[in-house]
């Protein structure tokens, strides 16, 4: 994975809670069997609808989304990050992400960043009212910046690590192969394999 | 110090404790399907890496195949995901139960089915539905493609040590109210985002009371109100279902797993982080209204006046007017399948009220088993002709129109009484409106052509 440590941008603004990935990105989509190439069918069904927020010109090429409580929540595809990443997108800020789009989002190199109810609101408005507003999302000083605010936010040191340095999870864990293979050799007998 | 169910059950999987690491779990049992793992074996290939456990690894055929016609009859794109995954499974000799075998199903109906599924295992998928195998006193939870990928290279998983959250429902079930009831109940109470960060364990007589397939409706809804995974102690009910089962144990090894699963229950005085309490005896067959499960109500009630921007949204989704009975929804399609509600038991509860009964002239109704295995189990017992009987459709197993990645969808602004888990916006079929609720519940609908009190009928 290549290393992740800052992006800057603008913002674009999805102003509501509990997206689903059913919404990011629809299940016609998963049919395909490569990790790229999902952009086009970002939040397919609300863009097709018409008038959506990240087909408006002054948000496009934004880099940032700003959005509400609870994102990601539903279905455990990973196509979901995969499609904001391909759309363009590098950080998501929301008050709060489901747990295993959080986790998918780390493994995409995609910064999810959480922040207070206010400071998101912040945001939001902030990329409504002023669409070239730029943000800076830095993972190393932990901070979401920009003209006249900096606001801290918290982030798993072990996930910040990895995304800083770029580290293959896998490779991570293979280096305790030794101890996987210690712990298989006393696993209870009558547990089941598959025939 | 008194430990929770899911902390033993964690304890036990440590393979690693790292200061400032998450810990390092050992997977016992790792099931696979088309939709979530093409990427992941396409990241082995191109690494040189091969799945270290194909005998802890399944893989069964569900999210996209036809639920008739077989695999034939799928689009062009679905056929080629059902075909990689055979070609990924043989390469790395992963047991398959594809379109057309015996045991194919949707993967959390066969786990079970087949006694793989057992208490104090670690159980993962790349589908948010993997909650189901917690029934069974497991931990079980959904994870993404790129974790599919560590699971298959390592066995092992790095996960942060979660919160414990307990939801207690006691009292009696009354008549007319199921496991779907419950856990609607709860995450109408609860919000769909309060078990963030946290694995659930559900207890109390009502839960006590309740069959397997019962205990894994309620598992399986957990990630709807957020959380990791959902559990149950096993008891006798647990033990029951799993004897005799394909992969149980057998004999002498019987008996020292249940010494084992014996102690599989939560200490006198462990601590959870948060609990919820619910009368079983109070609750009424539930209905959603909206577009998120929590999005819900009893069934004897209206259509609530919205709270959020959320749920203005959804009323203009789904076209409901605020104050609306309840049972005076029009339904034009009723769906009875998915890893929620499509063990036997569903469709013998489904089945009891159709007896003698038609289907309604403006509504398409259809069953989808879990499994194959369901399915013949049905016909053994005649459910088939009762359904066929009074106007479903009848179909092979699969996710189908849970989701609809085949063409089991519905058409925009149909309308659905269906017994799967989300409500979401075009969840079934772009521009759908989906009202979730249990089998005894969907198949009245189905027969009186609205959203309708199922006790009315009994």
């Amino acid at each position: 994975m290549d290393p992740v440590s800052r992006v800057t941008g603008r913002m674009a603004p999805i102003d509501r809670a509990d997206v689903d990935t059913d919404q990011i990105i629809p299940k016609q989509f998963l049919k395909r069997i490569e990790r790229t190439g999902y952009g086009p069918f970002l939040f397919f069904d609300w863009r097709a609808s018409g008038d959506f927020v990240l087909d408006k010109p002054e948000h496009a090429g934004a880099s940032v989304l700003v959005t509400g409580a609870n994102f990601g929540c539903g279905s455990s595809r990973e196509h979901a990050p995969w499609a904001l990443r391909d759309f363009g997108f590098k950080a998501i800020i929301a008050p709060s992400f489901a747990d295993i789009f959080l986790g998918n989002c780390f493994k995409t190199g995609l910064l999810a960043v959480t922040l207070p109810e206010r400071q998101v609101r912040h945001l939001i408005d902030l990329a409504a009212e002023d669409p070239s507003a730029q943000v800076t999302v830095d993972l190393e000083k932990q901070e979401v910046r920009g003209e006249g605010f900096a606001y801290r936010f918290a982030v798993d040191p072990f996930q910040r690590d990895c995304l800083l340095r770029g580290l293959d999870e896998i490779g991570l864990v293979e280096r305790h192969t030794s101890e996987i293979g210690a712990f298989e050799s006393h696993r209870a007998e009558w547990l089941p394999a598959v025939k | 110090m008194p430990r929770t169910i899911a902390q033993k059950l964690w304890d036990a999987h440590v393979v690693r404790v790292a200061p400032g690491e998450p810990d390092l779990l050992y997977v016992d049992l790792h099931l696979v399907h088309e939709v979530t793992s093409p990427q992941a074996f396409e990241g082995l290939r191109l690494s040189g890496r091969h799945v270290r456990r194909p005998d802890l690894t399944l893989a069964t055929m569900d999210h996209n195949v036809p639920t008739k016609g077989g695999i034939k009859a799928a689009d062009d794109l679905s056929r080629r995901q059902m075909e990689l995954l055979a070609e990924n499974c043989k390469r790395e000799a992963i047991p398959l139960y594809q379109i057309g075998s015996r045991h194919q199903g949707i993967v959390h109906v066969i786990g079970p089915e087949l006694g793989l599924t057992q208490p104090g295992m670690v159980i993962v998928c790349g589908d948010s539905h993997t909650s189901t195998h917690g029934a069974f006193g497991a931990l079980a939870f959904g994870i993404g493609t790129s974790e599919v990928e560590l699971v298959l290279a390592t066995q092992c998983l790095p996960q942060k040590r979660l919160g414990d959250l307990a939801v207690t429902v006691s009292g009696e079930l009354p008549l007319g109210v199921t496991a779907k009831d419950i856990v609607l109940g709860v995450i109408g109470r609860t919000g769909i985002s309060q078990g963030q960060g946290h694995l659930v364990e559900y207890r109390g007589s009502a839960i006590r009371a309740l069959s397997m397939e019962g205990r894994m409706t309620v598992c399986n809804m957990s990630i709807e109100w957020g959380a990791k995974a959902g559990m149950i102690a096993p008891d006798d009910t647990t033990f029951a279902y799993l004897h005799g089962r394909p992969s149980a144990p057998k004999g002498a090894a019987w008996e020292a797993a249940l010494d084992y699963w014996r102690s599989l229950t939560s200490d006198e005085g462990a601590s959870f982080d948060g609990e919820t309490s619910i009368d079983a005896s109070q609750l009424e067959p539930h209905v959603t209204w909206g577009t998120n499960p929590g999005q819900v109500v009893p069934v004897t009630g209206r259509v609530p006046q919205p709270r959020s921007d959320t749920d203005e949204r959804a009323l203009k989704y789904m076209d409901l007017v605020p104050g609306t009975a309840l049972a005076d929804i029009a339904i034009d399609r009723v769906f009875i399948g998915s890893c929620t509600n499509a063990r036997i038991e569903d469709l013998r509860a489904a089945a009891s009220v159709i007896r003698g009964r038609h289907v309604h002239p403006k509504v398409r109704a259809m069953v989808v088993p879990g499994s194959m295995t369901v399915k013949r189990a049905a016909e053994d017992e005649g459910l088939d002709l009762v359904f066929k009987a009074a106007g479903f459709e009848w179909r092979n197993a699969g996710c189908s129109m849970c989701l609809g990645m085949n063409t089991d969808i519905l058409a925009p602004g149909e309308r659905c009484a269906s017994t799967s888990n989300r409500n979401f916006e075009g969840r079934q079929g772009s521009g759908g409106r989906t009202h979730l609720m249990s089998p005894p519940m969907a198949a009245a609908a189905a027969v009186t052509g609205h959203v309708v009190d199922v006790r009315e009928l009994l």
